[in-house]
């Protein structure tokens, strides 16, 4: 039976978000004063002890990002964006950490910031997330009342400002050199890296992004120590995850445990299962951006490497589980549907290729098994050239699905 | 609030046109941005005009139509989508007589679609305003719809 580790979500459900001191009553901001306490260079420290990688869904090395923030320069201008620009289908685990515990976030930021030597922080939280964005507010607001953000922050000489910034619906945005764009006003287009953010970010200053959960989690490591959060989880992927499961189970949700998790523990003992009894079909995992894996991938344990092993990935968490019921040229005709519309339109393969293959995909629903054949793998080759000639993630993903699907249900889908 | 007295409220830097266009947009009655409202935005901004119109052209959130009382966002995303939201949604706009993207003759409702609204674990969802609505049905549609009119 799998047990929840709550780390980032410690708090999620037993303190009332809106109230600061039911946050320190809890032992809140205890890890930013041992932070101001001790030299910058501890925070970098302890998070390459921690091993802890990036929860928005790329899973890269935290550490790195940070240290090169900090390395970059000493007394200049620099800032910390937090990723709350959650879009990903599928995934709910940011909007679950700000509605719930807002502090979290903000005492993981104040933290990162000292760790590199910024000034000023953004919370760039998606337009729709409203309980979101007005937990964030006051749990700022309060920060500032009892000393924890501004000027001098606990007489240790740090000086850190925080504001909230929303986007305005558009899921490109959650890549982060968009979300610098459009923090920037601008329309969302992404940047060409290099420069990476840690040397010409925002404003063309060293910027350090973090995703929500990420940050969540570093009051935990500050405390407790990164040897600490390296016991958890596996040895490539420590630590906890926020794993969101939707779709045909009995009790969809969220949960937080340790990395390494089996995917069909998961979906039986935590979502209760599927609601028609029967062995899953599919459980597309990592949302839109993700991959098709089948039943035999029920005792693979869920971490960054060993999915990617297996031609699968663990993205941000998402697990959509389809039943044995279901048809999938629905479900992946829908997803094709989500990248046409999400393309920004910059890169002519991706702007024609995600509007061409989600039209092949259409013809899916009338041709017999021999033409969708021959769909398929045109959609294949589109996608991988998409994949290979596409700036950002967003022309880089639909050969995820596609090439997923068609490896594990090609009978099916020429036959459904 | 005026439009001016609205724009006054951010310091004229390109970084604030995002914040100023979702307060423009909240505080018209209608749920969009007029022509009017852009222009004063470009020149407070010192920005040019049709660099404010690339910004509203981009993200769906803005609107430059006017749009009912209610605007609703229905999730059809992978989720939602698997979770029946397509029938719910049909049925939505049978009922208010309207497709989507279109607006009811007495100004109340907008219906429109869109992307995930990270509510998956209440497939379908949907938001109207700035509330939301999940383990949607056709019955709970209607009993919203009643509860809004008379409100």
């Amino acid at each position: 039976m799998v047990e929840e580790k709550r780390i980032a979500l410690k708090n999620s459900g037993l303190i009332n978000p809106e109230s600061i001191d039911e946050y320190i009553n809890a032992g809140g901001y205890t890890a930013l004063k041992k932070a101001l306490a001790e030299d910058v260079s501890k925070v970098v420290e302890e998070l390459t002890a921690a091993g802890l990688r990036g929860r928005g869904g790329a899973g890269f090395p935290t550490s790195i990002k940070n240290k090169a923030a900090a390395d970059f320069c000493s007394d200049c201008e620099k800032y910390i964006v937090c990723n709350a620009d959650e879009g990903e289908p599928g995934t709910f685990k940011d909007r679950i950490i700000m509605e719930t515990d807002p502090h979290i976030l903000v005492e993981g930021m104040i933290i990162a910031a000292y760790g590199i030597g910024a000034g000023m922080g953004y919370v760039y939280i998606r337009g729709e997330y409203y309980t979101s964005i007005s937990r964030i507010k006051k749990a700022i607001e309060q920060a500032y009342e009892k000393g924890f953000l501004g000027k001098n922050i606990l007489s240790s000489g740090f000086n850190f400002d925080l504001e909230i910034k929303l986007g305005a619906g558009s899921y490109l945005c959650g890549e982060e050199l968009t979300l610098l764009e459009s923090l920037e006003g601008k329309r969302g287009y992404p940047r060409i890296k290099p420069p990476f953010p840690a040397e010409k970010g925002l404003w063309g200053k060293p910027t350090l992004i973090n995703n929500v959960e990420t940050l969540a989690n570093f009051p935990a490591i500050i405390l407790n120590g990164g040897q600490w959060y390296r016991s958890i989880g596996t040895e490539k992927t420590p630590g906890t995850k926020i794993f969101t499961i939707s779709g045909d189970v009995n009790a969809p949700g969220f949960c937080e445990v340790p990395l390494g998790v089996k995917l069909g523990d998961l979906i039986n003992d935590i979502a209760g299962g599927t609601t028609n009894g029967e062995p899953w079909k599919t459980a597309l995992l990592g949302g839109a951006a993700g991959t098709f894996v089948p039943y035999s991938f029920a005792n693979i344990e869920m971490d960054y490497d060993k999915l990617k092993a297996h031609g699968a990935t663990l993205g941000s968490g998402a697990v959509i589980v389809i039943g044995s019921d279901k048809p999938l040229i629905p479900t992946l005709q829908n997803i094709l549907k989500f990248f046409k519309h999400e393309s920004c339109g910059k890169c002519v393969p991706c702007r024609l290729g995600t509007n061409y293959i989600y039209e092949q995909s259409l013809r899916l629903t009338n041709e017999k098994p021999q033409g969708r054949s021959l769909l398929l793998d045109d959609m294949i080759k589109q996608a991988q050239i998409m994949a290979k000639s596409s700036l950002c993630p967003l022309g880089q993903s639909p050969i995820l699905p596609i090439e997923s699907i068609n490896t594990h249900f090609r009978e099916q889908l020429l036959n459904e | 609030m005026d439009t001016q007295e609205i724009l006054n409220k951010f310091k004229p830097t390109k970084d604030n046109l995002l914040p100023i266009l979702h307060s423009l947009q909240d505080n018209n009655p209608q749920n969009y941005l007029t022509d009017e409202a852009l222009r004063a935005t470009a020149k407070h901004l010192n920005i040019s005009l049709s660099s404010v119109y690339g910004v509203v052209g981009y993200y769906t959130m803005f609107s430059r139509k006017p749009r009912g009382k209610y605007v609703i966002r229905f999730c059809t995303s992978p989720v939602c989508s698997l979770m029946g939201s397509i029938n719910v949604l049909d049925f939505f706009s049978q009922r208010l007589g309207i497709a989507i993207g279109e607006t009811t003759s007495d100004g109340i409702f907008t219906l429109e679609e869109s992307e995930c609204l990270g509510r998956c674990s209440k497939a379908p969802a949907m938001m109207i305003n700035k509330q939301h609505y999940v383990n949607l049905t056709p019955e709970l549609i209607e009993s919203i719809i009643q509860q809004l009119k008379n409100s």
